[in-house]
Formats: structure tokens, C-alpha cells, sequence
């Protein structure tokens, strides 16, 4: 069964090669309705290869979790007096009773049509507990985004036009040495640090969850803000540096170009040279960098989501792992991989639109 | 939903400094500095609960609720939930366990052993006003014996029900099919009729959408959010008493050491171990001014469990456990050359009761010690004589069988307990002495090799209940297999003709003591045969803060543990402080705003000369 999924690998595979060289290079000079045609062609090829690769993940991610030696009834029940009854009761309730062939049709039969069945720990269907956790991830992970590619960036441009300098050496080695440090200790630093108070600083902070309870309306924002504050911290902290390195090197390629001597010489001021000329050009590495970022807001932060006791995906993907709760599991791995296909595949629609050289 | 009191006066002015707190933290990300800005303090979350006038226990939780049925709930926090939410026909004694009155008054079987009949209180109300009645408890279990759903979490305690009446709203008649000794031990939560008779599928109503939720017990469920807290209110007309806490919450925290910083900084008011705190972790909090560390005797085993031949319940064999271990000297002599004081001090650190029989001492009445002769104390000297008669004599530095192979062996560990990993590297140097190899096993998920039987020993626990008929059954020749490889209730393959008469006879035994007598019997079977050897009982570490609870029963009473009891005794019992720990933590938060002002001004003043000198650089670069 696996063998199934390779091929359509494969072809995804393709297709990704098969867009910008069909329509290479030498097309970008044709007349411009032969353009449109050619972009449209590239973004249909790019669509059909995404929904490829997303049947493959469903296939995949029904035998991926399959692979885990388990037994998620015996798991579950762990510890506590059940009969023999009981757990075959169970286990035909949840459909594992049944040959590996049917479940695997229903399964993908049923995600088909949107469904993905109910969580075998939680009584719930998937959908209603990844809709539930799916707000906590987007504001948690989301926040962290903006916060850190807009840092990124802004301390990448910096750091590369002022290269070699105190400041540049100093930023690029900080960032670094972030970017090593692992976040779930980051996170309990800050929390020992911030929310429990050390010494003269005093605990201002939330030591976990998202919210305290029983708040309403604006009392309730400033709640879940106030809560917000130390995990997005350790998420910026550990995630600028890396768009601020992509950004910095591929400033740096651009830094000798004579085009930056020309603009120079007709007289601009310096920044205008930076943030005209040099940055648009330099942004399409970043541009790339931040896609591939966008795709993993969706999977939350396992580790920062635990630490701090967020209520969001990654600490469900978790429990759904620790039993493992197949349906669950399954459901969450599908939108976590669409969430990157999408991504992707929106990076690539638009980079033809930012860069002419590609899918022209 | 959500029942709030009014917004204290103090609120005002914490929220001002929320608000400050996330907007200069917010701009301090902002303007790029990696290391926090440090904002105006906030005051700790626990001031603002005495200010209301309510007094609040909150307990930090590892695990998330399942399901709020308990038709449902497998996970034990959900179950604890369910206690306090619902009253149980019996409760157990906080002193030893046994069955006294909750729901049910008086309970009594028939002569011929297969008829009870429990007398249920007339003075316990439903919070809905209405009374709770042995109609309730009827229904309760008929819904378990006839709804597949409705027996998911439960159903073992209905399994050998014949049929179950109410002829009257005080009695409750349950006939049987079999004797059976745990009909005072029955933990199944009784749900209002009136309320559950509405419920079309059991299996999907998870008993969480109306909220304050219908109950009987010591507290009303009013507010539950997945997987972040779980409010209860005390239960003002509960029978035995109102509890002194107004407010219990569970607070999920998925990662212990925030937890314990929660504890530190007053956030919550209890917290336990998952099962228990690190020695670490206590030992941090041991000298913490207002923190109490509570150690108290734990429910559960750590075991040295060996493969006795993995067989199905028509005998067939499977596996590939290490002959050597078939015979009784060769088991015996591997515990005999386990030192277990070791263990305890060195890798339970002294958090943990050297094992004996098979029930932990904590449960007294079943506790079983072997005699002098008896005991497979540490003797390595012993453990080679042993050996030697079994016919695997020493040959260079290893002991070498009649076949002329090596006696090596594997043990399965759990790659996610560090106990585990640190025993195994004892027991190799141990049976490395004596000249048995072993091989350390370390799986994230053990349960496949073991089910298959492919294992020579394995390290095993399980936590007992005050009755212990289940763990005593998983080791009767019915708990085997059907197919093999198949996973069935049975631990450890163990099929035996003496225990399992033994085991009949303790379910169908109504007198305690003759009961207790027998389950002893079984122990001591157990330990003689060398399949189970118990290493420890791990203690209960836990962390309260005194400042907030003033006093909190333990079970067993005299230095028991607090958190996963059975019965609601803990949170039910806990009594508050009082109002001094508000005094502390307004004082800290005054503290916290002036250290906030003045390293507000610091960061401001840095971020200002930053900018000044960034202009400058500008201007210079524009020259």
C-alpha cells in the first residue's frame, strides 16, 4: 500500500520541476497576453502537484501512525480495572476490530468528505477539537510570526548594511546563540525569571495557560495579552534569528552590485539606497524563508505549547501521540501538512509576480 | 455560563496594570530588545481571588480531562472530577480503607450470597433542588448493563449484575450471578435520572455543554475550558457538610517544573506529582518559605516482572522467553541478587518503601510481609548456590547452561522512565557479578513485545485499588489471551491453578477478615513463585502551600498523600488560610511596581539614546 504513494510523490516532484521549465526564461519576452497564459498554466500546475501531494499525506499519514506499536484501547485504559468485554467492546466501537483494508478505505473515504472521525480518548470528532485548539495556535504561533520576521528583517538589514561593525557582530552573534538555545528552556528561564520573579525583578508574568478564567470582554483580552506575553517572547527569541541571517547574506550579495554604485552616484541618501534598491532585491530569499515559516504557524510549537501550558495544537498532537489516538493523530498531521502544501504553494503562485525571471 | 461575582473595587487597578505589563512588554518587542523589557509589575493572580472574599484552592493538574461523562472518563483526573461531582454508593475510610456510607446507608447480602440491598440516604439533593433517590442509582447501573456506550468506563463493576431494582426511593436492590466480595467497593458515580434519561448517544455526550452541571457530591462543576482549568463550587447542601473552600479549580499545566514555579509564586495553591514530584523537584521546594512538601506511601508497585511462557487461554504457546526463566531457582536467584536498598537510596532517592508482597503497605488490610525463611533477601551468595543447582554452573565469568550457551538475558524497560534506565545499569552489574548477562531493552512502547510475549523480564507497576480484586485478577488463568499475541487483560502471562482457585475463593468470601486472609495467601503464592518481584513502592511527593491551605486531610490519615485519593477526603477537608497571605502578596506587588517603574524608565532611557544615536550615524552617513 505504501507503494502507492511513492508515485504520486513522484509526480508532485514533477510537477514542481515541470512549471518553471516549460515555460522558461526565454518566454518572459513574449507578448504579454502569452505571458498571462504561461503564469496561468505555471499556477494550475502548481495546484494540481499541491492536491497530489495532499492525497499522498492522507495515504501517508494513515499508515505513518500505524507504524507506532501500540495498542491505544489497552493504552487509554491503563490502570484501571476492565474486563476482557470491556476492552473488545471498545475496540470494536472504534473500529479496530476491522481488517486493515476497511479501515483504511472508510478512513480515507470519510476525510474525503471532511470527516475524520472522533477522537478515540476525547468522544469528540477530530474536527471539533482541532477547531477548538486551532485559535489558541494561530494567535500564539501567529503573534510570534509577525513579531519575529518583521525583526528579522529589520535587524538583518541593519546588521548587513553596516557590516563588520560592533553592532553587526554583536546582533549576528546574539542572534545565534538564541537560535541554539532550546525553547522549552528558554521558555521555564523566562518563567523562573519573569513570572515566579528572581531577586529584585518581581513575577509579572502568567507561569502557564492562556487564560486565568471568568474574565469578559475587554478584561478578558488584556487576560489572554497578559498570558501571551512570555511564550511569544520565547518564540521570537529562538525564531528572528534565522530570517535575520537569511536576510543579512543575501543583503550582503547585493551590497557589491554596481546598480547600488549607480543609485549612490546619482545622489541618493544612503537609507533610500538601503530601502528602495537594495532591500526589494534582497527580500526574495527572506520572501521564501518567511512561506515556509507561514506553513508551520498552524503546527504550533509542541515545545513552547507545553511549557507554558498552551491549550493549543501541538499539545493536542501530543496526547493524541502519547495514546495513540489514531483519528486524531491522522487529522491533526493532515491539516498541519495542508497548512505547509498551502504555503508552498502560495509562495509559489506569487513569486513569479515578485521575481519575472520565475515561471515566465 | 459562567457564574462570576461582581468585579472587586481592586480590579481596576490590577487591570491597568495588565495592561501596562502586555504593552510595554509588547513594546519592548517592539523596539527589538531580546532580552525582555521589564514593565510595571503585576500583582500575583492569588491577591486578586481574597479580594473578591471568595476563597479559591487552586490545584495544578498534569493531564487534561477526557470526557465529563463518567460513563466516559477514563483518565484519572476526570474520574477525581467525577467523585466530587457525584456521590458513589460508598466511600472508602480515610484511616483504612474500609467501606463506609456515602449514597447508601447500609448495604447487606442475602443469605444465599447473591442478593444486596442498599438503604440510600433520603437527606442528599440534587443541585437542581430535586432529591436523589435509588430510582437514580437503578437507572444509573441498567443504563451501564444494557448500553454499550454507557459501559465504556465502568462496566467491569456491572459485568456479574443479574438485575438491579428500586422497590422503593430508599432501596436499591442488586441481584447477582456470581458471589462477589467488592459489592462495597463499587465506583460507579450515580447521575441524576432526570437529567441523563435526556441523553440520546452515550458514547458522544461528554457532559460538557450546560454548565453549573447537575451533582450530588461535595462540590457543583460551574466552568470547565479544554485542556486549561476546571471550576468547581463548594456544594453548600452536600449531606456530610459544605466544604470550607468556596472554589476549587484544576489547573492544567502540561509541564511539572511550571508548575512548581506556579507553587513558588503562589499561583496555585497545590501541587501533584505525575505520579509524583522529582527528588528534585522536592527538594527545591523543601526549604520555600509557605510551602509544605507532603511525602506519603503510594498506591502502586515497582515491579521485576518475568516471562513464565506466553501462552493463549486455550494453552497454546507463543513467545520467546528464555527457558532458564521456567525454573523457579534460576527466578529466585536473580531476586536474590537485587539489593533493593540500593535502589531506594540511590534511584528513588529515599522517595520510596522497599517492596515486599504485592499490595502496597498502604493498604493495610491486605499488606502482606513474608516470614524470615520466607524472604528472598539480598544474598548473592545465595542467588549463585541457587544457580548452580539449576544446572548453570560458572564457567570462566559466565554462567553457561546444559545446552553450553550463556545465560543472557533482555529486560524491557520504559524509554520514558528514567527509574527504569538507571535500575537496569544496577541489575547488569548485579547479574554481571553472578555471571548473567542482560540486556537492556529501553522501548518508547513496550506493550507490543510484551503482548507478544518476546521479553524475558520486564519492569512493571501498577496502582492498587483500596479492593484489590483487579490487580489480583490480571494474574488468573482468564486474563489470558484468547489468540494469540492478542492484547487481553492479563500482565504477565501468569496461569495457576492454586492462585486461581485462591482467587475465587477471596471474590466469593463477604468476611473481610477471611477475605483478607486469602489475598495474603495469594501474596505470599506469588512472591515464592519468583514471577513478581516487588522493588519498591514508590512514595507520593507532593507540594502545598500553607500559606493558602491551612489544613488538608491525608489518606491513610496519619502521613498519607493528598492528591488522587479515594473519596473526595482531601479537597473536601481543606480549610484556607485565612486572609494574611493577601497582606504578603500586596506587599510584593508594591515592591514589583516600583522595581517595574524604575526599570521601565531604564529601558525607556536606553531605547531613547539608542534612537538618538541612530540618527545620528545617518546624518553622519549622509555627509
Amino acid at each position: 500500500m505504501t507503494a502507492e504513494s511513492t508515485p504520486a510523490l513522484v509526480q508532485v516532484a514533477d510537477a514542481d520541476t515541470e512549471g518553471p521549465a516549460q515555460a522558461g526564461p526565454s518566454a518572459a519576452r513574449g507578448p504579454r497576453a502569452r505571458n498571462t497564459k504561461a503564469y496561468l498554466q505555471y499556477v494550475a500546475a502548481k495546484i494540481v502537484g499541491a492536491a497530489v501531494s495532499l492525497f499522498a499525506v492522507l495515504v501517508t499519514s494513515f499508515f505513518l501512525f500505524r507504524l507506532i506499536p501500540s495498542d491505544p484501547v489497552k493504552q487509554m485504559t491503563g490502570g484501571r480495572p476492565v474486563s476482557a468485554e470491556q476492552l473488545q467492546s471498545l475496540r470494536r466501537q472504534f473500529g479496530l476490530d476491522q481488517p486493515m483494508w476497511r479501515q483504511f478505505t472508510s478512513y480515507v473515504g470519510d476525510a474525503l468528505t471532511g470527516d475524520f472521525g472522533t477522537s478515540f480518548q476525547f468522544h469528540a470528532p477530530v474536527i471539533d477539537k482541532i477547531t477548538e485548539a486551532l485559535p489558541a495556535t494561530l494567535l500564539l504561533t501567529g503573534t510570534s510570526y509577525v513579531l519575529y520576521t518583521a525583526l528579522g528583517i529589520w535587524l538583518g538589514t541593519r546588521t548587513a548594511w553596516r557590516n563588520g561593525s560592533m553592532s553587526d557582530r554583536f546582533n549576528t552573534a546574539f542572534a545565534l546563540t538564541l537560535y541554539s538555545v532550546p525553547s522549552f528552556w528558554l521558555g521555564l528561564l523566562l518563567i523562573i525569571v519573569f513570572a515566579v520573579g528572581i531577586g529584585p525583578i518581581p513575577g509579572m508574568f502568567p507561569t502557564g495557560g492562556m487564560q486565568s478564567g471568568g474574565e469578559s470582554g475587554f478584561a478578558y483580552i488584556l487576560d489572554v495579552a497578559h498570558h501571551l506575553v512570555l511564550p511569544v517572547i520565547t518564540l521570537v527569541a529562538v525564531g528572528y534569528a534565522q530570517t535575520l541571517l537569511v536576510m543579512r547574506s543575501s543583503l550582503l550579495d547585493e551590497m557589491g552590485s554596481d546598480y547600488l554604485t549607480t543609485a549612490r552616484a546619482k545622489g541618493l541618501r544612503d537609507d533610500v539606497v538601503r530601502r528602495k534598491h537594495a532591500v526589494p532585491n534582497a527580500m526574495l530569499p527572506t520572501f521564501t524563508l518567511m512561506f515556509v515559516n507561514l506553513g508551520q504557524v498552524v503546527a504550533g510549537q509542541i515545545l513552547v505549547e507545553t511549557v507554558f501550558s498552551w491549550p493549543g495544537l501541538g499539545g493536542l498532537f501530543y496526547q493524541g501521540l502519547s495514546v495513540p489516538d489514531l483519528p486524531l493523530v491522522q487529522g491533526l498531521f493532515f491539516v498541519f501538512a495542508t497548512a505547509v502544501i498551502l504555503a508552498n504553494t502560495l509562495a509559489d503562485v506569487l513569486y513569479p509576480l515578485l521575481d519575472p525571471r520565475v515561471g515566465r | 455560563m459562567v457564574e462570576r461575582v461582581p468585579p472587586p473595587p481592586a480590579q481596576p487597578r490590577s487591570r491597568l496594570r495588565v495592561l501596562l505589563a502586555s504593552g510595554a512588554a509588547a513594546l519592548a518587542l517592539a523596539a527589538g530588545s531580546i532580552v525582555p523589557g521589564v514593565p510595571l509589575g503585576a500583582a500575583p493572580q492569588q491577591a486578586q481571588a481574597a479580594d473578591s472574599g471568595k476563597s479559591t484552592l487552586t490545584v495544578a493538574v498534569a493531564q487534561s480531562v477526557d470526557s465529563l461523562s463518567p460513563f466516559l472518563a477514563q483518565k484519572l483526573m476526570s474520574t477525581s472530577v467525577s467523585r466530587l461531582m457525584y456521590d458513589f454508593l460508598t466511600n472508602y475510610d480515610p484511616k483504612d480503607n474500609h467501606a463506609v456510607p456515602a449514597l447508601a446507608t447500609k448495604w447487606e447480602p442475602s443469605a444465599d450470597k447473591l442478593t444486596w440491598t442498599y438503604t440510600i440516604r433520603s437527606d442528599s439533593k440534587w443541585s437542581d433542588g430535586q432529591q436523589a433517590t435509588a430510582e437514580d442509582a437503578a437507572w444509573t447501573f441498567n443504563k451501564m448493563m444494557t448500553d454499550e456506550g454507557a459501559a465504556q468506563a465502568n462496566g467491569n463493576f456491572v459485568a456479574n449484575f443479574k438485575k438491579v431494582t428500586a422497590p422503593s426511593p430508599t432501596q436499591l436492590v442488586i441481584e447477582l450471578k456470581e458471589p462477589q466480595a467488592t459489592m462495597a467497593a463499587l465506583d460507579v458515580p450515580i447521575v441524576p435520572k432526570h437529567v441523563w434519561e435526556k441523553v440520546g448517544d452515550f458514547s458522544k455526550f461528554n457532559n460538557d455543554t450546560k454548565f453549573p452541571i447537575v451533582g450530588n457530591g461535595p462540590f457543583i462543576l460551574t466552568d470547565y475550558k479544554v485542556d486549561q482549568y476546571v471550576k468547581l463550587k463548594a456544594n453548600k447542601d452536600f449531606w456530610r457538610g459544605k466544604p470550607k473552600f468556596d472554589e476549587l479549580v484544576f489547573k492544567t499545566y502540561k509541564d511539572q517544573d511550571a508548575a512548581v514555579a506556579a507553587l513558588r509564586k503562589g499561583e496555585v495553591s497545590f501541587v501533584a506529582g505525575s505520579p509524583a514530584l522529582t527528588p528534585a523537584q522536592a527538594a527545591s521546594l523543601k526549604g520555600e518559605k509557605n510551602v509544605k512538601v507532603n511525602e506519603g506511601p503510594g498506591r502502586r508497585f515497582f515491579a521485576l516482572a518475568t516471562n513464565p511462557g506466553a501462552q493463549t487461554k486455550d494453552g497454546k504457546k507463543f513467545g520467546n522467553g528464555n527457558k532458564a526463566l521456567l525454573d523457579q531457582k534460576v527466578r529466585q536467584a536473580l531476586f536474590l541478587s537485587i539489593d533493593r536498598k540500593t535502589i531506594i537510596d540511590k534511584v528513588f532517592q529515599g522517595h520510596a518503601v522497599e517492596g515486599q508482597g504485592y499490595i502496597p503497605p498502604r493498604f493495610s488490610t491486605y499488606f502482606w510481609q513474608p516470614s524470615a525463611d520466607q524472604s528472598l533477601a539480598y544474598d548473592p551468595a545465595k542467588a549463585a548456590k541457587l544457580l548452580d543447582e539449576a544446572g548453570y554452573p560458572l564457567k570462566g565469568d559466565q554462567r553457561v547452561g546444559k545446552d553450553g550457551k550463556p545465560l543472557d538475558l533482555r529486560i524491557l524497560c520504559h524509554a520514558t522512565d528514567p527509574n527504569d534506565k538507571a535500575i537496569g545499569k544496577y541489575l547488569q552489574e548485579w547479574w554481571g557479578k553472578l555471571g548473567i548477562g542482560l540486556k537492556v531493552d529501553c522501548l518508547d512502547n513496550v506493550s507490543v513485545p510484551w503482548y507478544a510475549g518476546e521479553y524475558d523480564l520486564a519492569f512493571d507497576g501498577w496502582s492498587v485499588n483500596p479492593d484489590p480484586d483487579f490487580v489480583l485478577g490480571i494474574h488468573t488463568c482468564g486474563a489470558l489471551p484468547v489468540k494469540a499475541k492478542d492484547s487481553a487483560t492479563t500482565d504477565n502471562f501468569i496461569c495457576d491453578k492454586t492462585y486461581d482457585e485462591l482467587y475465587k475463593k477471596q471474590l466469593a468470601e463477604y468476611d473481610p477478615a477471611k477475605r483478607a486472609d486469602i489475598v495474603k495467601q495469594m501474596q505470599s503464592w506469588m512472591y515464592d513463585s519468583g514471577y513478581m518481584n516487588i522493588i519498591a513502592y514508590p512514595n507520593a511527593v507532593e507540594a502545598y502551600r500553607t500559606d493558602q491551605i491551612k489544613s488538608i486531610k491525608t489518606m491513610p490519615e496519619a502521613a498519607g498523600n493528598i492528591y488522587g485519593q479515594d473519596g473526595y477526603w482531601s479537597w473536601w477537608s481543606a480549610v484556607p488560610a485565612g486572609s494574611s497571605s493577601s497582606d504578603s502578596s500586596g506587599g510584593s506587588g508594591s515592591t514589583g511596581v516600583v522595581v517595574g517603574i524604575i526599570v521601565a524608565v531604564v529601558v525607556l532611557a536606553g531605547g531613547g539614546l539608542f534612537i538618538a544615536k541612530r540618527r545620528r550615524t545617518t546624518a553622519d552617513d549622509r555627509e
